[in-house]
């Protein structure tokens, strides 16, 4: 049957199938891996998503020094996704290419890239030879579909490597037969089998001999780390020329027949009702329009606030926007009328964290609640002499999540089936929702998962597809629903506003830091969604989560001190149900606001006890790897460099997601500088460059592991000098990307290096999310430097102005201008944000 | 509903529709144009910037009324067409700095940079950062500096 047996040399690539029968090869006894041979017309292998037996729990330490080092939140994504996977498959299609699909979202951060560069790896085959598509939800997966916390790689990273191995061993077998020789004789390379006498047979040709009859397990070993000649290698985007030629399909793309445009009318206040429509006919006749319809748009369907809304069906998005603005709808209350940034900042502050351990300095007398532990305080004032404190309160006010590509999903609700398509970061929570809000059984409910156009936390919550489906449904037909801009600025997920309060003691004589307490209250994050059932599953395992709020426990789980600061006090504490806002998390969870506060205190000790502050930071890092990654970006950012007056260095390092990774910064708050006038540009002090030096382990793919780390310096950026919301009278200001001031070209640094530090592990981290909290940390301290000023509330432009025109929220969408000809680039009222001498 | 009349991507066109829909969606719903995307609507976002005869617009705020039957709409699907090659030498620094993440606003990245690097050549310049500094193209996944990059690399070759 192979046609061509093509004569090459053979190399040195190790044989590595084990046949389920068979002993270890070479008498030293590897780890080997269970999969299963799949009954499939051409190779077809599977794998479960529990594959590695390293993910087998380990012994959980006590709750000191702080739980998220020893057991953070990528501990908890992959321990409730281990008893419950079921398989991952791979098929090797019949012209040699490979095929896996993906429980998972892909929304930028390069996962489907990854999983093709573990194929190649494993496989010896380009990685353009494979071809990874993302899977519909697939409920006996469990909470093994979401794709949050930077856990992604994390969790494929084994998995995936053992089913490409059977894949191969199982083509050695089959070419073995044909070939007349041993497996144990043949290697691979370049998507060929190689016998040692020369000859070589297509991976092609043995697709269809290499298949199964029947379903049976199979046991393989992987490739050693000293022999990966792909992984650790720049790989581009699988999808990078689709994106670029504008081929890639993002929902709102896709060809689904007589799916029409669908938007919606929204109340002037957060989580809003409507009384009345008072127009339903005159609108319905308007041009284009197909249907109007009133919805419930409650985005956690069965329990917590009620919420409503009108949908329009129209030919086109832009007779959906006018049909939306001329209706006349009376309203009814929202859900946090009255409140502004002024009263919730009050309400916060009424609010303290609780840290009932002995402090020798604490911030409340709260008693009889629960620690949220950390180093003991012991003896540590012991012999230190008299000590000082440093204590501050920092606000945090609240940022949009939203994507560039709004809330979208296409909706098809007829004759007792749904099917609907929405970039879900947890798809499975998405279908059980749509079928508990359309009273279908969970089977009878499809939902494809199209590649994202940014995710950032967004996503995590189903508020798009639950509104497409009820309009659906409502009408009969299918719909292509899409937010407009100003609804995910005011309906969208907001990072709720808090404020950290840091309490810092030191002893000038002895030039110790003795104490550390740092307590945060925050408006409820409503992780309900994403984290609450599998907390919920793990919490026996958990040393706190039972007597914790699922949102300590978060905190608990992300928090980290990097730095040996004596004693250590942790508070969280929230007002309000989790609910009341609709919340959620920014790229991030905690530490872009639990950072920065935490950091500023640091830069403030290293001053009063005249220690540079890198130097500072490097003498108190507790391991090796923040260590190595601070003093890359010292060298690689040129620390301590002649900087005239005005711009300084900030420099940080951060650990969180099995990763480390330090960021330098430098801000330029000189006149000429933040008093920059470009049309339509918030412009202000410049983050001119960063240095970010990342260990995650084992890094897979250096070009997209950067590419992570640029992304989150810019959110940094964003989340230090403009990106808020202001809340007024039960909503929020800003209507669109112009008063939304997200980090833009005017404010990105000229120069932006990232060191991706040599492997320091077997295994990879994540990485989306690692670089907000240490970029918006290094960003503040170097601004603090800048100015001699500490920043005490964040964005730093928040409280100085609101520089733009409100908005209207009646009728609820801006009208679409006219001028797209000429107003290129758009005038804007914008200018420069805020000037840090007044 | 009256006939408008225009060339797109080197395609005449005529579509049926009232005088006010705008052309993106003119494009995108009714053309099947899905290239130009939407991210604001108001034209503050760049996200689906086109080209008409040659320089940049932006289609969200453009009602195909105003569209004549001379001219020509390029989008991010016509681009190479426009240099007779399988990519423009922008796309290609964009594929060669790996600067898409979620990839959703390149699209009106490329043509806002197409745009930028002609006019500055047509001055007799050279792109600067400065000129950067002024685009306007929003993007969350915050790839500013790979497009800045490849910005520069793309009028070495235009
Ligand atoms: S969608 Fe046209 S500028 Fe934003
Ligand atoms: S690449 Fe995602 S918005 Fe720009």
């Amino acid at each position: 049957m192979p046609a061509k047996h093509r004569t090459e040399a053979p190399g040195p690539s190790r044989h590595r199938w084990v046949s389920p029968t068979a002993g270890a090869p070479d008498g030293m006894r590897r780890r080997r891996f269970l999969g299963y041979l799949i009954a499939a017309p051409t190779l077809a292998v599977g794998v479960k998503l529990t594959a590695d037996s390293v993910l087998e729990a380990e012994a959980l330490p006590s709750p000191t020094p702080e739980v998220s080092e020893v057991y953070d939140l990528s501990d908890l994504l992959l321990d409730s996704t281990r008893p419950t996977a079921n398989l991952i498959t791979i098929v090797v299609n019949s012209d040699g290419t490979v095929s896996f699909t993906i429980p998972r979202a892909e929304s930028g951060q390069g996962i489907t890239t990854t999983a093709a560069m573990l194929i190649a790896e494993e496989m010896d085959i380009p990685v353009s030879d494979v071809t990874v598509d993302l899977a519909d939800a697939r409920p006996e997966l469990l909470f093994n579909q979401q794709t949050q916390g930077s856990a992604s790689v994390i969790s494929i990273y084994t998995p995936v490597r053992v089913a490409a191995a059977l894949a191969r061993g199982r083509l050695l077998e089959a070419a073995a037969t044909i070939l007349g020789d041993e497996a144990e004789n043949l290697r691979t390379t370049g998507g060929r089998v190689l016998s040692t006498a020369g000859s070589s047979i297509p991976f092609a040709e043995l697709a269809a001999a290499a298949a199964n009859a029947v379903t049976r397990e199979a046991v393989t070993e992987l490739k050693p780390v000293d022999e990966f000649s792909v992984i650790g290698t720049e790989q581009r985007r699988d999808d990078v020329v689709a994106a670029v030629t504008g081929r890639k399909k993002y929902t709102m793309d896709l060809e689904v027949p007589d799916a029409l445009p669908t938007m919606i009318a929204r109340p002037p206040t957060i989580k809003g009702t409507v009384e009345s429509v008072n127009n339903l006919d005159e609108v319905r006749s308007m041009p284009g329009v197909t249907d109007v319809v009133e919805i419930s748009t409650d985005a956690e369907p069965g329990r917590g606030t009620t919420s409503s809304a009108v949908a329009v069906r129209a030919r086109t998005f832009g007779q959906c926007i006018d049909a939306v603005n001329a209706l006349d709808i009376t309203w009814g209350r929202g859900n946090v009328d009255g409140e502004s940034d002024a009263s919730i900042l009050a309400q916060l502050r009424e609010a303290p964290a609780p840290a009932n351990l002995p402090s020798p300095t604490p911030l409340d007398e709260v008693g009889g609640q629960l620690p949220l532990v950390t180093e003991p305080v012991g003896d540590v004032l012991d012999g230190v002499g008299a000590t000082e404190s440093i204590d501050q309160e920092f606000v945090f006010y609240w940022r949009s999540n939203a994507a560039m590509e709004p809330n979208v999903a296409i909706a098809d609700v007829r004759d007792g089936e749904a099917e609907v398509w929405t970039p879900s970061q947890i798809p499975i929570v998405t279908q059980t929702q749509l079928a508990q809000v359309l009273d279908l059984p969970q089977s009878q409910v499809t939902v494809h998962v199209p590649r994202g156009g940014g995710a950032f936390g967004r996503r995590l919550f189903s508020d798009a597809a639950l509104d497409a489906a009820r309009v659906s449904k409502e009408i009969g037909k299918p719909v292509r629903l899409m937010w407009h801009r100003a609804d995910e600025c005011r309906a969208g997920r907001v990072h709720p506003m808090c404020i950290s309060r840091v309490r810092a003691t030191y002893s000038p004589s002895a030039g110790e830091v003795v104490a550390f307490e740092q307590r945060q209250t925050s408006v409820a994050t409503d992780y309900t969604e994403s984290f609450g059932d599998m907390i919920t599953s793990q919490a026996a395992k958990l040393p706190f989560a039972n007597e914790l709020t699922l949102s300590q426990t978060v905190f608990l789980l992300t928090a980290s001190v990097p730095y040996d600061l004596g004693a250590i006090v942790l508070g969280y504490n929230e007002i309000f149900d989790f609910d009341r806002f609709a919340t959620g998390s920014v790229r991030n969870l905690n530490n872009q606001d639990f950072r920065p506060a935490q950091e500023l205190v640091v830069d403030q000790l290293a001053e009063r006890l005249g220690e540079d502050p890198l130097e500072f930071r490097l003498d108190r890092v507790e391991d090796e790897r923040a260590k190595a990654v601070l003093e890359a970006v010292r060298d690689e950012g040129e620390w301590g460099r002649d900087l005239p007056d005005g711009v300084a260095q900030g420099v940080v390092v951060h650990n969180e997601y099995k990763g480390t990774v330090a960021v330098l910064a430098e801000v330029d708050t000189r006149p000429q500088t933040t008093g920059r006038e470009i049309p339509g540009a918030t412009t202000g002090p410049r983050v001119r460059r960063v240095t970010v030096a990342v260990d995650v382990g084992l890094p897979i793919n250096p070009l997209g592991l950067k590419a992570q780390m640029e992304g989150g310096v810019m959110t940094g950026i964003s989340h230090v000098f403009t990106g808020s919301l202001h809340l007024r009278d039960g909503n929020f200001l800003e209507g669109s990307w112009d008063d939304y001031r997200y980090t833009r070209f005017w404010n990105a640094p000229t120069e932006i290096n990232v060191v991706v530090m040599p492997a320091s592990g077997d295994r990879p981290g994540g990485a989306g999310e690692l670089a907000v909290g240490a970029a918006t940390a290094a960003v503040a301290c170097a601004y603090a430097r800048a100015t001699g000023e500490m920043p005490t509330s964040f964005p730093i432009g928040h409280t100085k102005d609101v520089p733009f025109e409100v908005k209207d929220f009646v009728p609820p969408l801006p009208p679409s201008p006219v001028d797209g000809l000429t107003a290129y680039p758009a005038p804007s009222a914008a200018g420069p944000a805020f000037d840090p001498s007044s | 509903m009256p006939p408008h009349t225009f060339k797109v991507n080197g395609r005449q066109v005529t579509v049926d529709t009232e005088d006010d829909v705008r052309m993106l969606w003119v494009l995108r719903d009714l053309l099947g144009i899905t290239g130009p995307k939407y991210g604001c609507g108001i034209n503050v976002c760049k996200a689906c910037t086109s080209h008409i005869n040659g320089r940049a617009f932006n289609p969200c705020s453009v009602p195909v009324s105003q569209i004549a039957p001379t001219d020509e709409i390029t989008t991010i699907e016509g681009l190479p067409d426009t240099v007779g090659a399988d990519l423009h030498p922008m796309q290609e620094a964009w594929i060669d700095r790996d600067v898409p993440q979620c990839g959703y606003c390149q699209p009106g990245q490329i043509m806002a940079a197409v745009d930028l690097v002609k006019k500055v050549q047509a001055e007799g310049g050279t792109v600067t950062d400065d000129d950067i500094d002024e685009i306007r193209n929003m993007c969350a996944c915050g790839t500013y500096g790979r497009i800045r990059e490849a910005i520069k690399q793309g009028a070495d070759n235009m």
